[in-house]
């Protein structure tokens, strides 16, 4: 009898190992580092019309006139990709899509072994790409972009698909594509500045943070944000944003890109974080933001709960949808008057695996999302981001009023002054779930300051690049 | 299981030829294993041999997907010197407390009320109530509960009607409190199978033991200390046995309302080896840090076994 209890006891504790093995044991087979070979090289052998096509255009991928169904993973919850798709099969009818859709936190968990596996997707929204590119699961898209003409294109979030052969990002090959660039900066409630005199956007740090007392004073929440562990802390976004207003944001995407010797821990950032703690102090923030998820403190600012929330031009359309007219963006201004704004831009990132079957079509796909007028202005107005492409290439038109316009102006800019950022969540693959989030929802239980909130993240930084 | 085989084979025993015999029991002993071998089968592959992969993967360093590089005993030192890693075992052992000592104690109260004043509809009423929790699935009952915590939440409207709107807080972001309302909610799904177990073992007590009691006058708590407690050491152990490795190996209620914030403050071996193993690629660390766990489960469990063993005996 106890002998049964005993090894019932061991199976149900068995069971959490077994889940994590099973999971990962059949990897081990599928682990051939494969050769990233571009096969831009092999275009032209899905189109069986093109032979008397002109030599010139054989070269470029394409999706050829066969049947052609692309196996792809998106993101749940994102409409963008999905209208693109039906799209493009409007305009190219041979091409069908197999398409599967995960969470964002799933996918992060799931990407090697659908890189790795047999019927590895031809289109995948990519979490993070260093470690994958490293591994041989994804395609070096430098053929591709040779042939499209996407190294001629001047926008500098490209760079943050580019990994190095030792694994820094922002040069080396392309190993991924941006179907749109996310602008981030200060969304706020008009009706609720209005209340704080607020008439024009804050031009310097020191006019934001009068606003900000201000707001204290008149008795409202000053700036909305999330950070409960599941949806990941949302300070992140202010405390990026304070960094590159006190400082210069080269040494921020330095340490991002996984340079060797970078550190977050530097004088410049530790003021940043300082400030952002002085904020915390200050009760700017809702007293139970440990614990608010990211649709719930979109939804309580849209409720006017919060005269401020630092969140990205993806939640356009929604802050359109239920603050028509009431909703205002500006970029974080510089702590300096007159200095340039900083902002976290980057790429929607979608990639290919190594072992695509379609890999040309797939390319084509993303050459089209850039290019294509109609994709573009799809781009825009469902995922309200700049939807990047040549430099020629004319702005899609935004809806009168839209909050749209006032992030597409401020993208400009930003491009001018070459101040865009990826984001300091990015900078390894766990650096977000145990580094930044438990780290801030520490500074605001009073358990942690900026000194140290800074050194416990570059501790795990460390940690998990010595791997 | 062995005397099982030697009772049921005695007949066969009695027939005179001894190679008829050994034919015989060897048929038996095959039809058996003919049984016993599909779940074995799926029992080897599924528990064992991940088992045996588990402890393998925790002496190296692998991504799982390149190659497997060997460190010795370097993962189970890191589970030591990371606070954060070590810390989990310690929030771990707290939510024992929650997981096991109150669904046992308050469910060896009830359970004991129940067989004294309500064994009628009331009771039965009150073990269905009881026992709801226990079919709703985990993760539902962490999406609701993560509502029911929240700042805005049923229980801080509640609160707030009673007049201790001070109190208020968003639980499951709480530092102090987050781990408790976690641990809460375990005594929530789990309180209503102790009891039930309980329940049922008091039903197997001689009515006998507590009416002769009665007759010499003792009062309810002591027929409690005297006979339900003493008589009951093998449903307790049982009861603290499931509830301990409950706790131990905590994944989806944690993960669910908490994800183990805020600042870790509630993070289990269950969530790390998780977040390690899929978010990092840190298979070998996850795996020791699941050896680790076993081994704490089988240290904590097996004593409990062996006292309720004795008692039994």
């Amino acid at each position: 009898m106890s002998k049964n209890k005993l090894s019932l006891t061991l199976v149900s504790l068995l069971l959490l190992t077994s889940m994590l093995l099973s999971a990962c044991g059949g990897q081990a087979a599928t682990a051939t580092a494969a050769a990233t070979t571009a096969a831009a090289t092999a275009a032209p052998t899905e189109a069986t019309a093109a032979a008397t096509v002109a030599a010139t255009v054989a070269a470029t991928p394409s999706c050829g006139t066969d049947p052609v169904v692309l196996n792809a993973y998106f993101e749940t919850g994102f409409d963008l990709p999905f209208k693109l798709s039906e799209e493009f099969t409007k305009q190219f009818p041979n091409v069908t899509w197999d398409i599967k859709q995960d969470q964002f936190s799933n996918l992060i968990n799931e990407t090697p072994r659908l890189l790795a596996g047999d019927n590895a997707p031809d289109l995948i929204r990519l979490p993070t790409m260093v470690s994958f590119a490293k591994q041989g699961l994804l395609m070096n898209l430098d053929d591709y972009a040779k042939a499209f003409g996407w190294d001629k294109w001047s926008m500098a979030q490209i760079n943050q698909n580019r990994v190095s052969t030792d694994g820094i990002r922002g040069s080396g090959s392309l190993y991924a594509w941006g179907l749109n660039y996310s602008l981030t900066g200060v969304f706020y409630n008009k009706a609720e500045a209005a209340k704080i005199g607020m008439t024009d956007a804050p031009k310097t740090l020191a006019e934001f943070d009068d606003l900000l007392a201000k707001a204290k004073t008149a008795g409202l929440t000053p700036i909305m944000q999330w950070g409960s562990a599941k949806s990941g802390m949302g300070l992140a976004f202010p405390l990026q944003q304070l960094m590159a207003s006190v400082g210069d944001t080269t040494p921020i995407s330095e340490w991002i890109y996984n340079k060797a010797g970078a550190t977050i821990d530097t004088p410049s950032n530790l003021t940043a974080a300082q400030h952002l703690e002085q904020w915390v102090k200050a009760g700017y923030f809702p007293t139970d933001i440990n614990a608010i998820e990211y649709t719930d403190a979109n939804a309580r600012f849209e409720k006017g709960e919060g005269v401020f929330i630092f969140n990205g031009d993806w939640q356009n359309a929604d802050f359109d949808k239920n603050m028509a007219g009431n909703i205002g963006f500006f970029l974080m201004p510089p702590a300096t008057a007159g200095g340039n704004p900083a902002a976290m831009s980057s790429p929607l990132t979608y990639g290919i695996a190594a072992k695509a079957k379609h890999a040309d079509c797939a390319a084509f796909f993303l050459n089209w999302v850039a290019t294509n007028d109609k994709a573009r202005q799809i781009d825009v107005a469902v995922g309200g981001s700049n939807p990047g492409g040549p430099d020629d290439a004319t702005m899609p038109t935004v809806a009168a009023g839209s909050i749209t316009n006032d992030t597409l102006a401020a993208g400009l800019v930003i491009g001018k002054a070459g101040t865009a950022m990826d984001f300091i969540a990015n900078s390894t693959s766990a650096i977000f779930a145990q580094g930044w989030t438990p780290e801030l929802q520490k500074m605001v239980g009073g358990k942690e300051d900026a000194a140290g909130l800074l050194k416990a993240v570059q501790a795990e930084y460390e940690s998990e690049l010595a791997q | 299981m062995k005397s099982k085989l030697k009772s049921d084979n005695s007949p066969v025993a009695s027939v005179p030829s001894r190679r008829n015999s050994s034919n015989g029991i060897r048929r038996e002993v095959l039809i058996g294993w003919l049984f016993v071998i599909p779940a074995l089968a799926f029992y080897l592959f599924f528990v064992i041999f991940p088992l045996i992969m588990s402890i393998r993967y925790s002496f190296f360093n692998w991504n799982g997907i390149t190659k497997m590089t060997f460190v010795g005993l370097k993962n189970y030192i890191t589970v030591f010197k990371v606070p954060d890693l070590f810390g989990t075992i310690i929030n771990a052992f707290e939510l024992v407390v929650y997981f096991s000592v109150f669904p046992v104690g308050i469910g060896l109260l009830i359970a004991s009320i129940i067989h004294r004043v309500a064994s009628g509809k009331f009771g039965e009423a009150a073990r269905t109530i009881l026992f709801l929790p226990q079919i709703i699935p985990l993760v539902a009952a962490g999406i609701i509960w993560g509502w029911l915590l929240s700042s805005s939440g049923l229980v801080n409207e509640i609160l707030k009607t009673l007049g201790l709107g001070v109190i208020t807080r968003a639980w499951l972001g709480d530092f102090t409190w987050a781990l408790p309302s976690v641990g809460f909610i375990g005594v929530w799904v789990l309180l209503g199978f102790c009891t039930l177990l309980l329940l049922t073992g008091i039903n197997k007590i001689d009515p006998s033991l507590y009416e002769s009691a009665r007759i010499d006058g003792a009062t309810w708590w002591n027929e409690f200390t005297s006979i339900t407690i003493p008589l009951l050491k093998n449903e307790i152990g049982v009861c603290l046995t499931v509830t301990v490795t409950n706790a131990l190996a905590a994944f989806d209620i944690v993960y669910v309302t908490t994800a183990g914030g805020p600042g870790n403050s509630t993070s289990v071996p269950g969530v790390q080896i998780y977040i390690l193993a899929f978010t990092q690629q840190r298979i070998g660390l996850a795996s020791a840090l699941a050896v680790l766990l076993l081994i704490m489960v089988l240290i904590v469990v097996i004593p409990i076994q062996l006292l309720s063993k004795e008692s039994a005996q």
